[in-house]
């Protein structure tokens, strides 16, 4: 069984963000070395691709559409057990909305041939939630969001779906097909010593639009049909009331406060 | 008709009475403000199976019409049926934009209807203003740390999703008449539909009712190691309250799964709930921002947490919790 998983570099949730001259992203500079990670819920779709490998017999390829410092997150899928990579490494690729990021998903993906395709259900940088769904739809292919549980059968998957408030579903869909996972839905391994040396000779290929048979106004930002015209930080609305001091001062005066102004203590 | 504004609705299975959701007065809410600022018609849309009833509620609110997407495919609901029915309605109509919530079903399936359409689809949308007669939408990107001012640049019928409780259902006039309901011809006889919907059910286990706890201390992703989570667990009992948490702690197993408080686990509206170590995904806040008073305790200054909050204190958990908890206790004991 061959799967593919595409993963999305993203800033860490502790980074600290610059907005770039314009106004419209964040300076990539400030994103770049140890302020990056593999997207959280694209963790947990490369897990549930490598257990499927393991348990069916077959190999995961990485799929990542990201500058070149995403070749870290490539090189850590790797050492995490991935068998290669296909890195969409080119300028014209940047600043896509979801429908440009997924045309050259989808056409890498196309040139793959794989029986499954995982991803996460959504990025932690942009958060559309949307790609994972376009690539099926560009695909052709049936998808399914959400997913909590994957378990093959002759020729179709039967996965179980995350609903709303506290809900599930079981559903089955033949393949190949697309499947977005949920965060929780396994344990993701750490690569081992012998995986990260292993990862060093993985084969990792390159591509830019036209080896995908797109042209440069396809994808990326000229392929794009949504604009961030302006990134800003959020005007505080209501906003809490800060209680300074160190820790037992602040504690003292929160407790005051709970008691005599909130009156729930 | 051409033009119009339209707002997708969301009901619940045929099983389960097929009522309209809440989230779906939102979406008018947003289409009433934004037809009135843009000069255009309003449109509900309603679709399903058996939903006529939930197209009559929708009657009710200030529409200029209700389309009804009525056909039994449509029950229970598959991406691909969703996908045909409304790219038909949309492609016999031409409305200039889509309305739709930002639920977990809209998630499975408007992306897909973007792609057969070929049209801009902003996601997740907190707000919007008008400008020079074009929507602007306002999104929160890098888990809401920072706003984002969307705009489409292609031609057709775009779409955009809400965000909920960014509307209120509340602030959805009714008309003075009920609106028309046009039924909405769509032939879903040549679709064919991959997914096969098995069961649907909940994972009940003994499961704890945390919407009755007067006092909850919730604990996130900060906590850092399962081991330290006693610290919180300390304060909670301090307070008399109940321990709960957001979902990265479920997820790493760190605490049951329901504990969990947010869209996927517990609705929760306690006197009194103290946030430690959670910055304020929406994917909390939807859980808990009806909660009386709202502590939060985050290393982040800038976590979106704080914006939801009563009283905030910035520093390092493992210092401010251990001191609340013995002042709590002095209080309490005096």
């Amino acid at each position: 069984m061959k799967i593919a998983v595409c993963i999305k570099q993203v800033p860490e949730r502790d980074a600290r963000l610059r907005i770039a001259e314009g106004g419209a992203r964040i300076a990539d500079e400030e994103i770049g070395g140890a302020a990056v990670e593999i997207n959280e819920s694209d963790q947990y779709a490369l897990e549930a691709g490598l257990r499927l490998a393991e348990s069916q017999g077959g190999e995961v390829v990485v799929l990542c559409l990201g500058p070149a410092r995403a070749e870290e997150a490539i090189r850590r899928a790797l050492a995490m057990g991935a068998a290669r990579a296909v890195h969409l490494n080119d300028p014209a690729f940047q600043d896509g909305d979801a429908a440009a990021t997924a045309r050259a998903l989808a056409a890498a993906i196309e040139s793959e041939g794989p029986d499954l395709v995982l991803t996460g259900l959504q990025s932690d940088d942009a958060g559309w939630a949307q790609t994972g769904v376009i690539v099926a739809a560009r695909l052709g292919w049936p998808s399914a969001t959400l997913i909590m549980e994957i378990e093959i059968e002759d020729g179709k998957v039967k996965v179980k779906r995350e609903l709303e408030s506290g809900w599930f579903q079981w559903i089955r869909l033949p393949l190949p097909a697309v499947l977005t996972i949920q965060s929780g839905i396994n344990t993701i391994r750490y690569a081992t010593l012998k995986g990260i040396m292993g990862a060093k000779k993985k084969e990792v290929r390159k591509l830019g639009p036209a080896d995908l048979g797109l042209s440069g106004d396809q994808v990326g930002a000229s392929g794009r049909q949504v604009e961030v015209t302006r990134l800003y930080v959020p005007e505080k609305t209501k906003g809490a009331e800060m209680i300074d001091g160190d820790a037992p001062t602040a504690a003292a005066r929160l407790v005051e406060r709970l008691q005599k102004e909130a009156k729930v203590l | 008709m051409a033009g119009a504004i339209w707002a997708v609705t969301e009901t619940g299975s045929r099983a389960a009475g097929a009522g309209l959701k809440a989230v779906s007065n939102e979406v008018i809410a947003c289409g009433q403000a934004l037809a009135e600022a843009l000069g255009k018609e309003l449109e509900a849309v309603v679709v399903g199976a058996g939903v006529r009833p939930a197209a009559e509620e929708t009657a009710a609110r200030r529409v200029n019409a209700v389309r009804l997407v009525d056909d039994p495919k449509l029950d229970p609901y598959t991406p691909d049926a969703f996908t045909a029915a409304i790219k038909q309605a949309v492609d016999a109509e031409r409305p200039d934009l889509i309305l739709f919530p930002h639920t977990y079903q809209v998630r499975d399936w408007a992306p897909r209807l973007a792609a057969e359409l070929d049209a801009g689809f902003i996601s997740d949308v907190v707000g919007h203003r008008v400008e020079d007669g074009r929507p602007v939408f306002v999104r929160q990107p890098y888990q809401g740390k920072l706003n984002a001012d969307c705009v489409f640049t292609d031609e057709g019928s775009h779409l955009a999703s809400l965000q909920a409780g960014a509307y209120l259902a509340d602030d959805a006039a009714a008309g003075n008449d009920p609106a028309e309901i046009l039924l909405q011809t769509v032939d879903l006889s040549g679709v064919e539909i991959r997914t096969e919907v098995m069961e649907t059910f909940q994972e009940v286990e003994d499961k704890i009712d945390l919407s009755r706890a007067d006092v909850i201390v919730a604990v996130g992703r900060g906590i850092g190691k399962q081991d330290k989570i006693g610290v919180v667990e300390a304060l909670a009992a301090a307070l008399g309250g109940q321990l709960a948490a957001s979902r990265p702690v479920c997820d790493n197993e760190w605490l049951p799964m329901d504990r969990q408080i947010g869209s996927s686990g517990q609705t929760v509206s306690p006197k009194l709930y103290v946030a430690v170590g959670i910055s304020g995904a929406i994917q909390h806040l939807v859980g808990m921002k009806n909660s009386g008073t709202i502590v939060a305790i985050n290393k982040d200054a800038n976590a979106p947490i704080f914006a939801v909050s009563d009283y905030g204190i910035v520093g390092d958990l493992f210092e401010i919790v251990p001191a609340l908890t013995a002042r709590v206790k002095e209080a309490k004991g005096a």
